[in-house]
């Protein structure tokens, strides 16, 4: 899970670059996942191909009926096919995970990298900011950043994103920190390299398999969070086929029609499982210490 | 040990006034006018202007965050704009709730994350190992609403074994002395109320828990795995310890510390999942009244609540460095 | 020790270990009738002046009683606190007789002068407890009951004897009587606000059945059979409100009896219900309407034609059938339930071919692009929210070439946007009466005041007829009913021709219980009024 990342994270200092292949084929959580993640992948780009209705035509004719070989996965209260909502959510949570992702990691390694090469009062500001944000309880700390930009999918995304920044700049910290130690980057800062070369050189390529393994670990919680928000009326706009907002709407039907909420729920499930079952497979392979375990 | 304390608190100070700025500016960044949400559909313009004017909304900004940290200092946070009654008062009635299902949470993620990560160390890649750690994958991966709803569907309505929410029976001769009904049962030697609050609180307490139970039992299957092929453990198996007291009293104790960190980080999570839990199985905790309030722009008890969970989040993780360095002797502190 | 000695011990022992269980269930055979209500969220105060919110209504309208009341299962005024009154025929002066023998759940007498005692912190701003002055803003009606001090609408009160209270008005107001029934204008023990230093909000004392026990925030509030109370005892010992967030949650409540009353059901539970005989619904159109306003003043909806095509382009049976489980399909501006509405007035037809028409005159024959706004939030008017409704809309307009783009705002922004800027395109509209006169539908939400030279606070879709607001004067200045019933048929049809908001529907109030309560009555006032008739069987 996420918050494991932190901690398992830094100890995975092997160089990105040093993974084979053949080693990446070996790990079965690694396979595994790769295949349920490239199973929604599918389903998001062929979206058009797979789904047999549109997303968003409504027929109250056709509503509420149970899962059947016409609608495999029922339909809503609007008599839209939840298969093809479904399917065409995979766009949208895919979107969110790495959208909300690379937002998080991003801003996290700008701010953890500044902290940690430069360290000193630099380190103790940002550290006190990292600090206030994490006691601010986050997803009240999301409510009210979507509350100012105002609600909808690319606000939640971007709430989400910059509520869990100071996870990765702890981390991106850490890392900075046991390496800027190390000879080499000593060495060529002694032959006078300006602070970008050795940024880019030295710092960054060296920091980047910790970045890349709490990333993957990091998409569920993403896509699991923006639900929240949609679950608390703050996301997607309607008619938008987004799993966290079907359950949401869903769960009012939990009762007498629960195919409505138990689809969505279920493919956010087996997305967040590949994700994660990549990162544990990346963690493995990258942390020395851990390898040979499993 | 003290001293170390004595720092910490005083670290403590500039992150709790950071924290009332980033909540006081972002309220007031909020667009919608709060005078205008609490009128409603109803009321004049006239309303409004005289409802301004009785917030202190005419008044600047900076003005008006100056008034509120003073408040805040004496524990004062102001008046709820919904109920009108003292922000402090609402806090006092909710938190013991959240405290309560945090620790009901905290407790089955110990007990069950270690139990779990322990059987699964102790017959590694059996088809126990395999399940339960698959268990645990699904575990860190359902949504906290998702789970609840399930949850109390399933044991609250279909099975009809658990109470559907709610945090003491109806009717119950209850008198509130910390506002922890188990706690104040136990006190009061009322076992009928620690009996209902006890089934109240299963379904929530796993809801809350569960994530926290996957990462415990996953952190203690391999620092156990690791523990276990160490020399001292060899060792007491050469001795001819019996199996059972070697995974218990000393791979288990050594897998204790890393459980730690991670409660620490974990306290955070639970906090904010209490934001949804409550909601669904309608528990008057502080996480549903931050809500509430949130989305009223009920903003003096949104800052009271933001502040007094940040006091809990800091104080708590104080508390776990301290078990930390106690567990661990390897650590001393100034 | 023998064997008889052996045998008491473990029957002792058995005794003490299930005692906790036991004495659990024979204090449930001997209990009070306890009667549990499920609400959806919590009271916010319960002192009637001060606040406007459902919930608060519900408990209160167990603990007071006005001046004058509703009647049973009615919106007609029928005696409260006042056994009779006379209106003096130029529809100024309202003369209440009080009801003798009558104290307050604190033992305070009720008479004209405590009634006026706490009347008067509505209309006096010299008073201490002046609502208006209050240091946290409230919200109240009273400044809609009793008018304004500060701009000298104000009613005047006097104390004519020990039980005759007389109000004198500036102008003649016909709504006034009704607004006097309101739960908002229950009358408080004077004692009691002066105890808890103006607010006793959280310490209600009224006069009404039941007195109030105890509030535990977000959990329940309890109150108590009040057995003198003058309308006879309450058949039930105790009533607990008890506040279950989740719509789900509370169906599964009552359906396993940990609760017996539900204050609302949402549509998708309608079946529920019906299908369960242990189970009651009660159901009657509500004193509501919604519908999605339309920016009249400015953009192609500005153009009469254009919103009478929105009329015809969606189709409000199904939509009112498929999402509102059969709400009444509206046609003008208010609810059939009142009187006033023009019967002869039927909805727009589902006619996307004349909707077509009307656009291609109008200049628009493919359509145009428009935005609407929208809530996430269910209110009393609108229990599936309006979001879902703005995407159904959505669904039928796009097929009559409007393509809309819906944005959500969450309900605090939504109404500053709805009030506070020039929007242009639809927005939804909806609103639950307060009093149960026509002039708090049709004058609140269509009238344009002339006077200020703007649309009035909640005319949502911006609408301005000059004609029509003529009428709205009028109908306020007349007090002979058959008089004013003419006015409003007269007016509705405008409306209806004017089409200023797509009109869908009155909801539906509808509440279900166990079977085995009896003497239920809704009200279409949505309060728990009358309380005391409800028994256990």
């Amino acid at each position: 899970m996420a918050d494991l990342a932190p901690a398992a994270a830094l100890a995975a200092h092997q160089r990105v670059g040093a993974l084979s292949w053949r080693r990446l084929v070996r790990s079965p959580n690694l396979v595994m996942g790769a295949g349920i993640v490239l199973l929604v992948v599918a389903a998001a780009g062929l979206a058009l191909q797979i789904a047999p209705y549109s997303p968003i035509d409504q027929a109250f004719s056709d509503q509420l009926q149970a899962p059947s070989f016409t609608h495999l996965f029922g339909t809503d209260e609007f008599g839209r096919d939840i298969f093809s909502r479904v399917i065409y959510g995979a766009r949208i949570a895919l979107i969110i995970g790495v959208l909300a992702d690379g937002i998080s990691a991003g801003l996290g390694v700008v701010v953890g990298v500044i902290s940690g090469y430069f360290g000193g009062r630099v380190d103790a500001v940002v550290m006190r900011v990292v600090d206030v944000m994490l006691a601010f309880p986050y997803l009240l700390l999301a409510m009210i950043v979507v509350a100012i930009l105002g609600p909808s999918l690319t606000n939640a995304m971007v709430a989400i994103g910059i509520v869990y920044m100071p996870q990765f700049a702890r981390v991106v910290r850490g890392a900075v920190l046991a390496i800027k130690e190390q000879e080499f980057v000593e060495a060529a800062r002694a032959v006078g390299a300006h602070t970008p070369r050795v940024l880019r050189r030295h710092i960054l390529p060296n920091i980047l398999s910790p970045i890349i393994v709490m990333a993957t670990l990091t998409v569920g919680f993403m896509i699991v969070e923006t639900a929240g928000l949609s679950f608390l009326g703050l996301g997607a706009s309607p008619p938008t086929p987004e799993w966290g907002s079907m359950l949401a709407t869903g769960r009012s039907y939990m009762l007498t029609a629960p195919w409505i909420a138990t689809f969505p729920g279920l493919a956010i499930l087996v997305t967040v499982v590949g994700f994660n079952l990549i990162g544990d497979g990346l963690r493995d392979l990258l942390d020395p210490r851990l390898r040979g375990r499993q | 040990m003290l001293k170390y304390i004595g720092q910490r608190l005083v670290q403590l100070i500039p992150v709790l006034v950071g924290v009332s700025m980033l909540v006081f500016f972002g309220m007031h960044l909020v667009p919608g006018d709060v005078a205008q949400l609490l009128l409603g559909e109803k009321g004049t313009e006239a309303d409004l202007q005289r409802m301004r004017h009785q917030l202190g909304l005419d008044q600047p900004v900076y003005v008006q965050y100056a008034r509120f940290l003073v408040g805040a200092l004496h524990g004062d946070f102001g008046v709820s704009l919904r109920t009108r009654q003292p922000a402090i008062w609402e806090i006092g009635q909710a938190l013991p709730v959240t405290i309560e299902l945090s620790l009901a949470a905290l407790f089955f993620a110990i007990v069950f994350g270690l139990l779990i990560g322990a059987m699964a160390a102790r017959y590694p890649h059996s088809p126990l190992d395999t399940g339960s750690m698959i268990g645990v994958l699904i575990g860190v991966s359902m949504p906290v609403f998702w789970t609840g709803i399930l949850l109390l569907l399933v044991f609250g309505g279909i099975l009809g074994w658990l109470p559907l929410g709610g945090i003491l029976d109806e009717g119950m001769d209850y008198h509130r002395i910390t506002g922890m009904p188990f706690l104040d049962g136990l006190v009061t030697r009322n076992w009928a109320v620690v009996w209902s609050n006890f089934r109240h609180l299963i379904l929530p307490a796993v809801a809350l828990g569960a994530i926290a139970m996957a990462a415990i039992a996953r952190m203690a299957r391999s620092t156990m795995l690791d523990v276990l092929g160490l020399d001292y453990i060899r060792t007491a198996r050469a001795k001819g310890v019996a199996e059972r007291r070697v995974v218990t009293r000393h791979a288990l104790r050594n897998a204790l510390l890393p459980v730690v960190t991670l409660i620490g980080l974990q306290l955070g999570l639970l906090l904010s999942g209490a934001v949804l839990t409550e909601t669904i199985f309608a528990l008057p905790g502080l996480g549903r009244l931050a809500i509430t309030s949130v989305l009223a722009r009920d903003y003096p008890l949104v800052q009271g609540v933001v502040i007094i969970a940040a006091v809990v989040f800091v104080l708590a993780n104080l508390l776990v460095d301290i078990l930390y360095a106690y567990l661990d002797p390897r650590i001393r502190y100034g | 020790m023998n064997h008889r000695m052996g045998w008491r011990l473990l029957v002792l022992l058995l005794v003490a270990t299930l005692a906790p269980l036991g004495i659990g269930k024979w204090a449930a055979a001997q209990a009070p009738k306890t009667l549990i209500i499920a609400i959806g969220a919590d009271q916010t105060g319960m002192d009637p002046q001060t606040v406007e919110n459902n919930e608060s209504g519900f408990v209160m309208s167990t603990i007071y009683d006005s001046i004058v009341n509703y009647k049973p299962g009615s919106s007609e005024v029928g005696p409260g606190l006042a056994e009779s009154w006379t209106i003096s025929p130029d529809g100024k002066v309202y003369t209440f007789k009080l009801r003798r023998g009558v104290k307050f759940h604190d033992g305070t007498p009720m008479n004209a002068h405590t009634v006026a005692e706490d009347v008067d912190r509505a209309i006096n701003p010299k008073n201490p407890c002046y609502v208006f002055s209050r240091k946290v803003p409230v919200d109240t009606y009273d400044d809609f009951t009793f008018g304004s001090a500060k701009d000298g609408t104000v009613a005047k009160m006097d104390v004519v004897d020990d039980y005759t209270l007389r109000f004198t008005l500036p102008k003649p107001n016909a709504p006034f009587l009704s607004s006097v029934a309101m739960i908002w204008q229950g009358i408080v023990s004077p004692a009691a606000t002066k105890k808890y230093n103006c607010d006793a909000g959280q310490h209600p004392v009224g006069t009404g059945p039941f007195k109030f026990v105890e509030a535990v925030r977000n959990d329940h509030v309890t109150v108590e059979a009040n057995p003198d109370y003058w309308g006879g005892r309450p058949k039930v010992d105790r009533i607990i409100f008890k506040v279950v967030p989740e719509s789900a949650t509370r169906m599964l409540m009552l359906e396993r009896n940990e609760v017996q009353i539900l204050a609302d059901v949402p549509p998708s539970d309608y079946a529920r219900v019906t299908g369960n005989s242990k189970l009651t619904m009660y159901k009657q159109p509500g004193l509501t309407i919604l519908g999605v306003g339309m920016s009249n003043d400015i953009g192609p909806l500005q153009d009469k034609r254009v919103r009478q095509a929105m009329n015809y382009a969606v189709d409000k049976e199904a939509i009112n059938k498929g999402l509102y489980g059969g709400a009444t399909t509206a046609s003008q501006g208010m609810p059939p339930v009142l009187w006033g509405v023009n019967k002869s007035v039927q909805p727009y037809p589902y006619d996307p071919a004349k909707a077509k028409a009307l656009l291609t005159e109008a200049g628009y024959p493919n359509g145009f692009p428009v935005e609407m706004m929208v809530y996430a939030n269910p209110r009393g008017y609108n229990p599936v929210g309006g979001a879902k409704l703005g995407e159904a809309v959505q669904g039928y307009l796009t097929k009559v070439g409007v393509s809309v783009k819906i944005t959500q705002y969450e309900w605090g922004a939504y109404l500053q946007k709805l009030r506070h800027t020039q929007w242009q395109g639809f927005a939804i509209c909806g609103w639950s009466g307060d009093n149960g006169d026509p002039d708090n539908f049709l004058g609140d939400l269509f009238e344009y005041d002339e006077a200020a030279g703007a649309p009035r606070t909640n005319d949502c879709g911006r609408h301005h007829s000059p004609e029509y607001d003529k009428l709205m004067v009028q109908g306020r200045q007349t007090t002979d009913q058959a008089k004013r019933v003419q006015i409003y048929e007269k007016a509705n049809q405008i409306l209806h021709d004017d089409a200023p908001w797509i009109f869908m529907n009155h909801t539906n109030q509808v509440r279900a219980t166990r079977a085995n309560v009896k003497g239920f009555l809704l009200n279409p006032l949505q309060m728990f009024f009358h309380m005391e008739r409800v028994s256990l069987e």
